[in-house]
C-alpha cells in the first residue's frame, strides 16, 4: 500500500522523491485505498438490501447513523494523531470524564451550557496534559495514553460515582437526539459532516496539514527543517481531547443522561475506523475522505448484521477481519507476484501444514460445542 | 546510544543501567508497601500477600509473553480475546467429561492458544501487517468467536469438576498451583532469554531488525515465534482462569490486554524494543498487583480506586521513562 | 497497475461476499424455539387501537401493512446473555410463546452495557418486531430508545430492571423492592445474631433494580431492630465473575470483622460463596442476597451461604410476555388499574406506577434447595 507507485500519481512532477512523498495531495491519493472503500460499501449495501427488507430504510438508517457519530467525531483528530506517527488511546476515558464532569455540574445546579462549555474546557485540558507529556517529555504517546487511559475513566467515577446525571433539559437533547428541521437527517450526523469538512481541509489543504505528514513519516528531520514539532504535538492532542468532550456531550444528549461509564471501549473502534480508513499506523500516509468512508462502511456493515441478527461480538469478527485483510491481503499480493517462481515448493507445503493446523482447529471447535449446545 | 553485539553477552553498561532501573522500582514497590502497611495493618500479612500472588499470577504468565512480544517492537493486544477463547474451549470440554485428565486439559489449553498465536504470527511476521493493527483484529475476531462457540452461554461452577477447580487451587507443595504455574513460567522465560539463542535473536531482533537480519537472524521465524509463545501463554493463561474463577463467560478477561502491557511498561519495557527483563516484568507486574490491593484495605472508595490505579501507573511509566532516558543520555 | 488493483477490489468484494453470507445463518442464540419465519420476514408491529393508546405514536414506517393479528415476534432482551438467571427467564417467555402462538426472539449484548443495549434495541426497532421486554442496563439511558419504539408502534415493558416511566409502558417488577430490600437485610441479621457489620456486593453501578434495593436497604437499616448492624461498605462487581469474586476477596481483607455480604445479584453471590469458601471463612463470613438454586447449592450446604432469595425468573419471563401480548392485543393500554390474565399465573392487575407485580420472593436454605431445578 505504502510505496508501489502507481502511473496516476504521474499528476506530480514524475522525480523518484515524490514517489515516496506523503499523500498530501487529494486527488492523487485517493486512486487506491478511498476506491476499494467505496467498491466495500456499494457491495455492503448490495448485499444488505437483498438480505434483508429493513436496510433501504431512511428512517432505519437515521437513527442507526447517529449510533456512530461519536466514534467519528473522536475519529477526526485520531487521524491527525496516527498521520503524525503518535496515537491516543484515552479518548473514550476522555469522553466518560468530561460527561461526567457536565453531569456532576448539572446535578449541583449549573445550567446544561455553561456545564458543557466546561466539559469542552475539561476535555481541552486533558488534551493538553496527554500533548505536554507527549511532546515535552518525549515520552511515547501509547505510554502516555495508557496510563491517561486508566486515569480519566477514574475521574469520571470519582465525579459521579453510582449516581447519575439525569433529567437533561429537551433543548440539550436535541444535539444527540434531534434531527435537523424538517429532514431526516440527525443533528450530530451535520454537525460531524461539517466537522469533518473542517479536519479534511486542515489536514489536505492547509501547511499545519502537511506539517502532521511530515512529522509521522520523518520527525528528525522535520525537526531540522523547522517544523515546530513540539507545537504541533500538543495541538492535536488538545484537539482530541476537545473532540472527545463534544463527542461526551453528544453521547450525553442521546442518552439523556450520563453515568460514569459513558463511553467505555470506544477507543479500539476509534482507531480500528481510522487505520481501515487508509491511515497507516506507522505515519505519514492517509486521507480525510478514507478515514469517513471507513466511517461509513463500518456503520453499514454493523446496521445490515444486526438487522440479520448477528450478536454485536460476532459483528467484530467480520470488522476484525476486514482490518486484518485490508492491509494483508495488498502485501501479500505484492509479495508473491514478486518472487512467485522462487519459493513455490517450500511455501507449498509449509501452507499446507498451517492449513491443516487450522483445518483441526476449526473441526475441534464445532465438534466440542454441539453436546453442551444440545441441552447437556 | 550504546553499541549492542548481537551474541554475545550484553555490554557491561546497558547492563547496569537495566539493573539501575529494576533496582529503582524495586524501592518504589518497597516505599509503597511501607506507607501503605502504616495506613492499614492488614496489609503485611501472609495472608493478604498470598492474595496478593493469586491475583497476579495469571497476569505474569502473560505478561511474560508480552515482554518478548514488546521486546521485538511489537505488541498483543489479543491477548484478552485468546485467554476468553480458550477459557471457554476448555470448560465446554471439562463439561461434558467431567472425568476429563486435568494434564490433558491444560495441553488442550496450551494448543489451542498456540493456534491463535499462529494465525497472530503469520499475519504479522509473513504478512507483514502492523502489529499493533493485526492484534487489534484478531482481538474482535477471537472474542467474537466466543460468542460463536458458546452462543452465548456461560460454563459455571456447579457445571465444573472438583479436580480441575483445584488445578489453580491445590497446594501441594505449600504454594497454590496457580503461584507455581507462574513461577515456573517466570524461570523458563528468564532462561529462555538470556541464555539460549533465540532468546538473544529475540533482543536482536527488536533492538535493529536490520542489522539483525544481515547477520544472519530469520527474523521472520523471531517474530512468528514469540507471537507462537504469546499464543500458548494466553493458552495456559485461560486454563488457569477458567479454573480459578470457576467459570467462562463470553466476557472472561475482557480488557485483559491493557493490564499486561501496563505491567510490561511499568516493569521497563521499551516500546521502541530491544529492551525488557524478566525481573522487570515481575516488578511491574507485582507493583500493579500491590496497587489494586493496597487500595481496597485503605479504604478508599471504590470510586476513587480507579482514578488513584490510573494516576499511579502514569506515575509510575512517566519516572521510569524519564529514568530511562537520563541513562541513555549518559551512556550515549 | 491497473490489473492489481481490479483484483484487489474484487479480493475485497469477495471476502465481503463471504464473510456475510458465512455470519448470516449462524449466531442467533435461541435456545429453544418454536418453528417461526426468520425475523427479517416478521410482520409489521401491530398498532394498538389509536382511541385508547395513551403513548404518541406518530405515523407507521412499517414496509408493509399491519398483521390482523396473526403472526407476532415480541424480542426478551436480557441486562446481557449468559447468564443462567436470565436464561431461565427465557424458558418461561417461551413457554408463553407457545401458548399464545406467537414467537419469541432472545436476543442480548454479551456485557451488561447500556450502549450495546440501546445499539441492539435500534436494529429491532429497524426490523418492526411486534413488541420488546427489555431488563435495562441503565433506566435513564434506556429511556430514549424506548420512546423511540413506542413512536414507531411497538409496545416496550421492561422486565426485572425498569427503564425510566417515560421509556416503556409497564413493567413488569418481580417483587415490591422494598420487600427484596426487607428480606435481605432480614436474612443479613438472622446470620449475623443481630448485629455485627455488614456489606454490599452490588452488580454494575448503574443497574436500576440493584440501585432501588441497596437504597431501601440502607433504609432498612435505620429501623431500630437493624440498629445493632453496620453497613461498611458497597462494592461492585459489574456482573463479571472474577470483579465480584476480587471484591469479595477485598472486603474480607479490608473489614476482618465482617460477618455478611449482601450480594443482590446472581453473579455476585455465587462468585462471594466461593470467595468465602477460598479464603476458608465458612462460618466466619456468611454470604446471603439473591442467586439462583443450582448454582448456590453447593454453597448452601457447606454453610458458605446458608440461605438466600429469588423469585422464580422463568415466571417473570412468562409474565412479561404474556403482558406484551396484552398490550399489542389492545386488551390493556398500560393504564393503572387494567387487568389482564397471565395463562398458568392468573390474573394481574397494573399498579398505581404502572408497574405489574409478580410476588413476594422466596426464601432459599437447606431445607428446600433440592426442590428447585433453575
Amino acid at each position: 500500500m505504502t510505496d508501489t507507485p502507481s502511473p496516476a500519481q504521474k499528476t506530480q512532477r514524475p522525480t523518484l522523491i515524490n514517489e515516496f512523498a506523503p499523500r498530501r495531495s487529494f486527488l492523487a491519493r485517493f486512486q487506491r485505498w478511498e476506491w476499494m472503500l467505496v467498491a466495500l460499501i456499494i457491495a455492503v449495501i448490495f448485499l444488505n438490501s437483498r438480505l434483508s427488507p429493513f436496510f433501504l430504510n431512511g428512517r432505519n438508517i437515521s437513527r442507526t447513523s447517529s449510533d456512530f457519530m461519536e466514534m467519528g467525531m473522536m475519529m477526526l483528530p485520531m487521524v491527525f494523531i496516527i498521520i503524525s506517527g503518535n496515537i491516543d488511546l484515552s479518548v473514550a476515558s476522555n469522553l466518560g470524564m468530561c460527561a461526567s464532569f457536565m453531569g456532576w455540574l448539572f446535578n449541583q445546579g449549573v445550567n446544561i451550557w455553561v456545564a458543557a462549555l466546561a466539559a469542552l474546557l475539561l476535555g481541552m485540558l486533558g488534551g493538553l496534559m496527554n500533548g505536554l507529556l507527549i511532546a515535552r517529555l518525549k515520552i511515547p504517546s501509547l505510554v502516555v495514553t495508557l496510563g491517561t487511559f486508566a486515569f480519566f475513566r477514574g475521574v469520571a467515577y470519582v465525579l459521579l460515582g453510582d449516581q447519575a446525571a439525569r433529567g437533561y433539559p429537551a433543548a440539550f437533547k436535541y444535539i444527540g437526539q434531534g434531527m435537523l428541521p424538517g429532514t431526516l437527517v440527525p443533528f450530530s450526523v451535520a454537525l460531524f459532516a461539517l466537522l469533518a469538512l473542517i479536519f479534511g481541509l486542515v489536514l489536505h489543504k492547509t501547511t499545519f496539514g502537511r506539517y502532521l505528514f511530515a512529522i509521522g513519516s520523518n520527525q528528525n528531520s522535520s525537526i531540522y527543517s523547522g517544523v515546530p514539532v513540539e507545537r504541533i504535538k500538543i495541538i492535536i492532542f488538545t484537539l482530541s481531547g476537545l473532540m472527545a468532550a463534544l463527542a461526551g456531550l453528544i453521547l450525553a444528549a442521546r442518552f439523556g443522561s450520563t453515568r460514569p461509564d459513558i463511553g467505555t471501549g470506544l477507543e479500539l473502534s476509534v482507531i480500528t475506523a481510522a487505520v481501515l480508513g487508509g491511515v497507516d499506523i506507522n505515519g505519514g500516509i492517509g486521507t480525510m475522505p478514507g478515514a469517513v468512508l471507513s466511517l461509513t462502511l463500518i456503520g453499514l456493515m454493523r446496521f445490515g448484521m444486526g438487522l440479520l441478527n448477528i450478536q454485536g461480538q460476532v459483528q467484530g469478527i467480520a470488522i476484525g477481519m476486514l482490518l486484518i485483510l485490508s492491509i494483508l491481503l495488498p502485501n501479500i499480493i505484492r509479495q508473491t507476484s514478486g518472487t512467485k517462481a522462487l519459493l513455490k515448493r517450500q511455501v507449498f507445503w509449509r501452507v499446507l501444514a498451517v492449513a491443516g493446523i487450522f483445518a483441526l482447529f476449526f473441526y475441534f471447535f464445532f465438534w466440542s460445542r454441539a453436546p453442551v449446545l444440545a441441552g447437556g | 546510544m550504546t553499541v549492542k553485539t548481537l551474541n554475545a553477552a550484553r555490554p557491561k553498561l546497558v547492563l547496569a543501567a537495566a539493573r539501575y532501573r529494576e533496582v529503582g522500582l524495586a524501592f518504589f514497590i518497597l516505599i509503597l508497601i511501607a506507607a501503605v502497611s502504616l495506613r492499614s495493618p492488614n496489609f503485611l500479612t501472609a495472608a493478604n500477600f498470598q492474595n496478593i500472588f493469586l491475583n497476579i499470577s495469571i497476569l505474569i504468565i502473560v505478561a511474560l509473553a508480552q515482554t518478548m512480544v514488546m521486546i521485538t517492537k511489537g505488541i498483543d493486544l489479543s491477548v484478552g480475546s485468546m485467554i476468553g477463547l480458550v477459557a471457554m474451549m476448555v470448560s465446554f470440554m471439562i463439561k461434558i467429561y467431567p472425568n476429563f485428565p486435568i494434564p490433558v486439559a491444560v495441553a488442550l489449553g496450551m494448543g489451542l492458544g498456540a493456534v491463535l498465536g499462529v494465525f497472530n504470527g503469520l499475519i504479522i511476521a509473513y504478512g507483514k501487517v502492523p502489529p499493533i493493527i493485526a492484534t487489534l483484529g484478531t482481538l474482535s475476531v477471537y472474542r467474537g468467536l466466543v460468542f460463536l462457540y458458546s452462543e452465548g452461554t456461560w460454563i459455571n461452577a456447579f457445571e465444573m469438576s472438583r479436580t480441575f477447580k483445584l488445578l489453580s487451587k491445590a497446594a501441594p507443595l505449600g504454594l497454590p498451583n496457580l503461584v507455581i504455574f507462574a513461577i515456573v513460567a517466570a524461570v523458563l522465560v528468564f532462561f529462555f532469554l538470556n541464555h539460549t539463542r533465540t532468546g538473544r535473536d529475540i533482543y536482536a531482533v527488536g533492538s535493529n531488525p536490520d542489522a539483525a537480519q544481515y547477520a544472519g537472524i530469520r527474523k521472520q521465524r523471531i517474530i512468528f515465534t514469540v507471537y507462537v509463545l504469546s499464543g500458548i501463554a494466553c493458552g495456559l493463561g485461560g486454563v488457569l482462569w477458567a479454573s480459578r474463577f470457576e467459570s467462562a463467560q463470553t466476557n472472561t478477561a475482557l480488557g485483559f490486554e491493557l493490564q499486561t502491557v501496563a505491567a510490561s511498561i511499568v516493569g521497563g519495557v521499551s516500546t521502541s524494543g530491544g529492551v525488557g527483563t524478566v525481573p522487570g516484568v515481575l516488578l511491574g507486574a507485582l507493583l500493579l498487583g500491590i496497587i489494586q490491593n493496597s487500595l481496597t484495605l485503605v479504604r478508599i472508595s471504590p470510586f476513587w480506586q480507579l482514578a488513584a490505579q490510573g494516576l499511579l501507573i502514569l506515575i509510575a511509566v512517566v519516572t521510569d521513562h524519564l529514568i530511562q532516558r537520563g541513562m541513555q543520555r549518559r551512556s550515549g | 497497475m491497473r490489473h492489481y488493483k481490479l483484483f484487489h477490489v474484487l479480493a475485497a468484494l469477495a471476502i465481503v461476499c463471504l464473510l456475510l453470507s458465512a455470519c448470516s445463518p449462524a449466531a442467533t442464540p435461541e435456545p429453544t424455539q418454536p418453528p417461526a419465519p426468520p425475523p427479517t420476514e416478521a410482520p409489521a408491529a401491530t398498532e394498538p387501537p389509536a382511541a385508547t393508546e395513551p403513548e404518541p405514536t406518530e405515523a407507521m414506517e412499517a414496509t408493509e401493512p399491519a398483521a390482523s393479528g396473526g403472526d407476532k415476534t415480541y424480542v426478551l432482551v436480557p441486562k446481557n446473555l449468559g447468564n443462567p438467571y436470565f436464561d431461565t427467564g427465557n424458558t418461561g417467555a417461551q413457554e408463553a410463546a407457545e401458548e399464545l402462538g406467537v414467537t419469541v426472539l432472545y436476543q442480548g449484548s454479551a456485557t451488561a452495557d447500556a450502549t450495546e443495549q440501546i445499539q441492539l434495541i435500534n436494529s429491532l426497532i429497524a426490523q418492526n418486531v411486534s413488541g420488546l421486554a427489555i431488563s435495562a442496563n441503565d433506566a435513564d439511558a434506556l429511556a430514549p430508545v424506548g420512546q423511540d419504539a413506542m413512536n414507531a408502534g411497538i409496545p416496550v415493558v421492561s422486565w426485572d430492571s425498569s427503564i425510566a416511566t417515560e421509556g416503556r409502558m409497564l413493567h413488569i417488577n418481580q417483587a415490591e423492592a422494598d420487600g427484596i430490600a426487607a428480606v435481605q437485610i432480614q436474612m443479613a441479621s438472622d446470620l449475623a445474631g443481630g448485629e455485627g457489620q455488614i456489606a454490599i456486593l452490588s452488580a454494575t453501578s448503574t443497574a436500576p433494580n440493584q440501585n432501588a434495593w441497596i437504597e431501601l436497604m440502607e433504609q432498612e437499616l435505620e429501623k431500630p431492630e437493624n440498629a445493632n448492624l453496620e453497613l461498611v461498605a458497597t462494592v461492585y462487581g459489574d456482573d463479571q465473575d472474577e470483579k465480584s469474586y476480587n471484591e469479595a476477596l477485598g472486603l474480607m481483607q479490608t473489614y476482618p470483622d465482617l460477618k455478611v455480604i449482601i450480594a443482590p445479584t446472581t453473579v455476585g453471590i455465587a462468585a462471594a460463596a466461593r470467595a468465602v469458601q477460598d479464603e476458608n471463612r465458612v462460618g466466619e463470613v456468611m454470604v446471603t442476597g439473591l442467586g439462583t438454586p443450582n448454582q448456590m447449592r453447593e454453597y448452601v450446604k457447606s454453610g458458605a451461604s446458608p440461605q438466600f432469595a429469588l423469585w422464580n425468573p422463568a415466571d417473570l419471563g412468562y409474565l412479561a410476555i404474556y403482558a406484551l401480548d396484552a398490550l399489542a392485543n389492545g386488551t390493556i393500554t398500560g393504564q393503572p388499574g387494567d387487568t389482564f390474565t397471565a395463562g398458568k399465573l392468573g390474573e394481574y392487575t397494573v399498579l398505581e406506577d404502572t408497574s405489574v407485580l409478580l410476588g413476594p420472593p422466596t426464601v432459599f436454605d437447606e431445607n428446600n434447595i433440592d426442590d428447585f431445578d433453575f
